[in-house]
């Protein structure tokens, strides 16, 4: 009894917070990534007092039919990136394992299974679901890791399965895709007991649209030499496009952020002070050691300009129809980064070499993600042969700070970047 | 039992009976991936169906493509094909089953030339009626694109004619299945295993006729008198590289009567109805066989599949043999853990890697088990 009044006056406090931040946010001309997902975490974490739905989502899913519904969508995966970043993630991994989970199993999965569990991590844990929203459109782990939680929670889980486009988006998995986004549709009006409201999708779609095209612009930014951000800049404002995408705060997020960029590019300043070099990182940040690796980096005037990672989220933007949302949305889920053959990234990756101009290539060989990782090794024989560019693969995890050995990957880091000096100072 | 000594010397050495094969028979040889793979319409297509089994002997080549956090399945598979002890092969399939087959079949399609490549992109749910219309669409797709591979026409008739084999070959080892497991005197688990990894390698027709002659033959064994008191166990778990693991089990007091394995009933299980289209039925025996854990159906439908087995075959308890870095089974492991706990039924796990620990140090561990039983 006791806990759960305690329980309750926590939930009404971090409600009052929440409201109190919207409040000030008003008045504040520059509003930062923390005051939005602050507020974000604040309405998520007191929804059962508010009503509202909650609704568990993987990073690849389709969040706006969620927006549209008014249910407030939670990453657990971007939860996991918190847990990494906090240096919770061995810990947290450690208690999956006493529960049976294979030390060898994706990080994000292990911290937030144990996190369900133990109401750990930094934030005390997440929201409890109402549903589930999972689309393995990035891997096949979140399929097993929704089941868990589907059984742990005893909720609803909906599963949008994406066919695996090795060379081709056949019209088979069209049909097939574009139809599980009515069942999508169905599902959240069961869930949530009321009819879904298509015009409001259309706003949404709009919103998310426009969210994309200026997470694309963020990311332009950087083509500038010197690049006004780096990589790591990109993993912290990537947060909003990840789980707010089709509302307003994005837009006025990075429309600010945009601008902030520019004004940094006419006034000549980097985010590498003296930029010698420019790198291009592969897969997903680690996220315990974001610091060490940007300063490391910096330490050889060497900047991460850009990643395949974030780029995920404005990457399929070349399939998006506003006028045909529902279905150009089946096909911008199918075949986005991770979705594709390993020849289709590699092509992504020469563009972005070009793009950005970079002088070196680096892969995080990711033990807790092997749609990501596999393949690395002949995506950087094409891009030695196809560009000569000096790559650098450092195996790592994610999450789980246990697999990091500093120094070793610190001495490769600089024989890699000896290698890279030599190179571009013949030129 | 000639028969059976014909069969597992293929088996011991498969690349050796495929190259006689294909030599003696012009046929063309396909491979194939996964228990998910038609190899119906293989068979039909008047070409053989051969599964990949990864390597015996270590990985090298492999490495220059796969991390060592890749199963050793997979690398394995990879391994054989690079050092050209695929050469023999004129088409592969790729079913979609997991994260790390998926991308085999990329690095394959990019680095493995002169022969044919097709994936077979399945849906992951089955319990759908937009996933049972995509995944009988698929098989459309794979019948033209195999027919086109192969320069050969895929009628109904012919499927239907290769349908039967399958199922009479399904049902004999079924029938096997059961006779094992009411009295496992009368083959041993190793043998067992041969005969159904001869069943993927082997010219079906014959196969069919040699696995009749030997389930005739054992029809017919009378039951030893007395039983060696043998506890009865059930192995979980994906492709079972180590055949050896039989024979320890029995050497340790128990005996396998029954398994939820890729290379055991997952394979045979389930028959095809005959009097419907030949496409629908094949489509539908994936729809109701025994799932693997990279396939959706329903939460708790592997643990209730195990349990049910664990009843049938009067089990006394469950190997699970994980292989490291399966991640869709060691997602599973937890639950099934606790599923059977409930029901009390003990159970024990074995983790393998590419080389199982040594015979004495298993058969110890095994004892232990079988002791507790």
């Amino acid at each position: 009894m006791k806990k759960s009044i305690s329980d309750f006056l926590k939930m009404v406090l971090i409600f009052l917070a929440g409201k109190f931040k919207k409040f000030t946010m008003r008045f504040k001309k520059s509003k930062t990534m923390k005051d939005y997902m602050m507020v974000y975490y604040s309405d998520a974490k007191s929804a059962r007092l508010t009503g509202k739905k909650v609704a568990w989502i993987t990073s690849g899913g389709p969040v706006e039919p969620l927006i549209a519904m008014n249910v407030i969508p939670i990453y657990p995966e971007n939860h996991g990136a918190m847990i990494g970043a906090s240096k919770m993630g061995g810990g947290l991994c450690e208690t999956a394992e006493a529960m049976g989970y294979s030390a060898d199993l994706c990080s994000y999965a292990r911290s937030d299974i144990a996190s369900a569990t133990v109401n750990g991590g930094p934030i005390g844990g997440l929201p409890k679901p109402d549903m589930l929203v999972c689309c393995n459109n990035i891997c096949g782990t979140v399929l097993k890791w929704y089941e868990v939680q589907a059984r742990y929670f005893n909720v609803p889980l909906f599963f949008l399965d994406t066919p695996f486009c090795h060379t081709e988006y056949t019209k088979e998995a069209a049909k097939y895709v574009r139809a599980q986004f009515d069942e999508y549709i169905v599902f959240l009006e069961n869930a949530c007991k009321k009819k879904f409201d298509f015009e409001r999708l259309k706003e949404v779609g709009h919103l998310s649209h426009q969210g994309q095209l200026l997470w694309q612009a963020v990311l332009d930014t950087a083509m500038h030499k010197p690049s006004p951000m780096s990589a790591f800049d990109a993993f912290y404002h990537l947060a909003l496009i990840v789980t707010l995408r089709g509302t307003k705060d994005v837009i006025d997020y990075y429309t600010w952020l945009v601008a902030y960029m520019k004004n940094r590019i006419a006034r000549g300043i980097g985010a590498v002070p003296n930029e010698k070099y420019r790198l291009l990182w592969d897969n997903i940040p680690i996220w315990h050691r974001t610091r060490w690796l940007s300063e490391k980096f910096a330490s050889h005037n060497a900047c991460l300009v850009a990643d395949t990672y974030t780029t995920a989220w404005c990457g399929a933007l070349k399939y998006i129809d506003e006028n045909k949302f529902l279905d150009s949305m089946a096909e911008a889920h199918a075949r986005i980064y991770l979705n594709i053959g390993i020849d289709e990234m590699a092509k992504m990756v020469l563009e972005m070499i070009d793009k950005y101009d970079v002088d070196g290539f680096v892969l995080h060989s990711n033990r807790s993600c092997k749609p990501y990782s596999f393949g690395q090794l002949d995506i950087q024989s094409i891009v030695e042969k196809e560009r000569g560019l000096p790559c650098l693969m450092i195996e790592s995890d994610m999450t789980d700070e246990r697999s990091f050995s500093e120094s070793q990957i610190s001495t490769r880091i600089d024989a890699f970047m000896e290698i890279i000096k030599e190179r571009k100072d013949k030129k | 039992m000639k028969k059976l000594t014909e069969l597992k010397k293929v088996v011991s050495d498969p690349y050796a009976y495929v190259r006689k094969y294909k030599k003696k028979s012009g046929k063309k040889v396909v491979g194939y991936f996964c228990s998910y793979a038609p190899e119906e319409l293989i068979w039909a297509a008047g070409a053989l169906p051969l599964r990949m089994f990864g390597t015996n002997g270590g990985i090298h080549l492999a490495d220059t493509h796969l991390q060592s956090y890749c199963c050793s399945l997979v690398r394995g598979i990879l391994e054989e094909a690079l050092a050209n002890r695929l050469d023999f092969l004129d088409g592969v399939v790729f079913p979609h089953t997991c994260d790390s087959f998926q991308r085999l079949s990329d690095i394959w399609r990019l680095n493995i030339a002169d022969q044919f490549h097709i994936d077979v992109v399945l849906p992951v749910k089955l319990n759908t009626p937009s996933a049972k219309k995509y995944l009988y669409d698929v098989l459309e797709k794979f019948r033209k694109d195999l027919a086109a591979a192969l320069g050969v026409n895929i009628t109904d008739k012919m499927l239907a004619k290769s349908i039967k084999t399958y199922n009479k070959i399904r049902a004999l080892i079924s029938k096997l299945y059961e006779l094992r497991s009411k009295n496992p005197e009368i083959l041993s688990g190793a043998d067992f295993h041969a005969v159904i990894k001869a069943a993927m390698i082997m010219d079906r027709d014959y196969f069919l006729e040699a696995l009749s002659e030997i389930v005739g033959q054992l029809k017919k064994a009378k039951p030893a008198k007395v039983t060696n008191g043998a506890k009865r166990l059930v192995l979980s778990g994906s492709v079972c590289t180590h055949p050896d693991i039989y024979d320890i089990i029995e050497n340790s007091g128990g005996v396998v009567v029954g398994d939820d394995l890729c290379t055991g009933y997952r394979y045979f299980e389930g028959i095809m109805n005959e009097k419907i289209t030949p496409l629908k039925a094949i489509s539908t025996r994936y729809l109701e066989r025994v799932i693997c854990p990279a396939k959706h159906l329903q939460l708790k439908e592997r643990g209730k599949n195990l349990i049910r087995m664990v009843k049938e075959r009067k089990a006394d308890g469950v190997v699970f043999l994980l292989l490291k870095f399966c991640d869709p089974h060691a997602f599973d492991y937890p639950y099934i853990k606790e599923m059977l706990e409930a029901k009390k039924i003990p159970c024990m796990l074995l983790d393998m890697e590419a080389e199982l620990p040594p015979a004495g140090q298993l058969q110890t561990r095994f004892e232990t088990f079988v002791q507790i039983l």
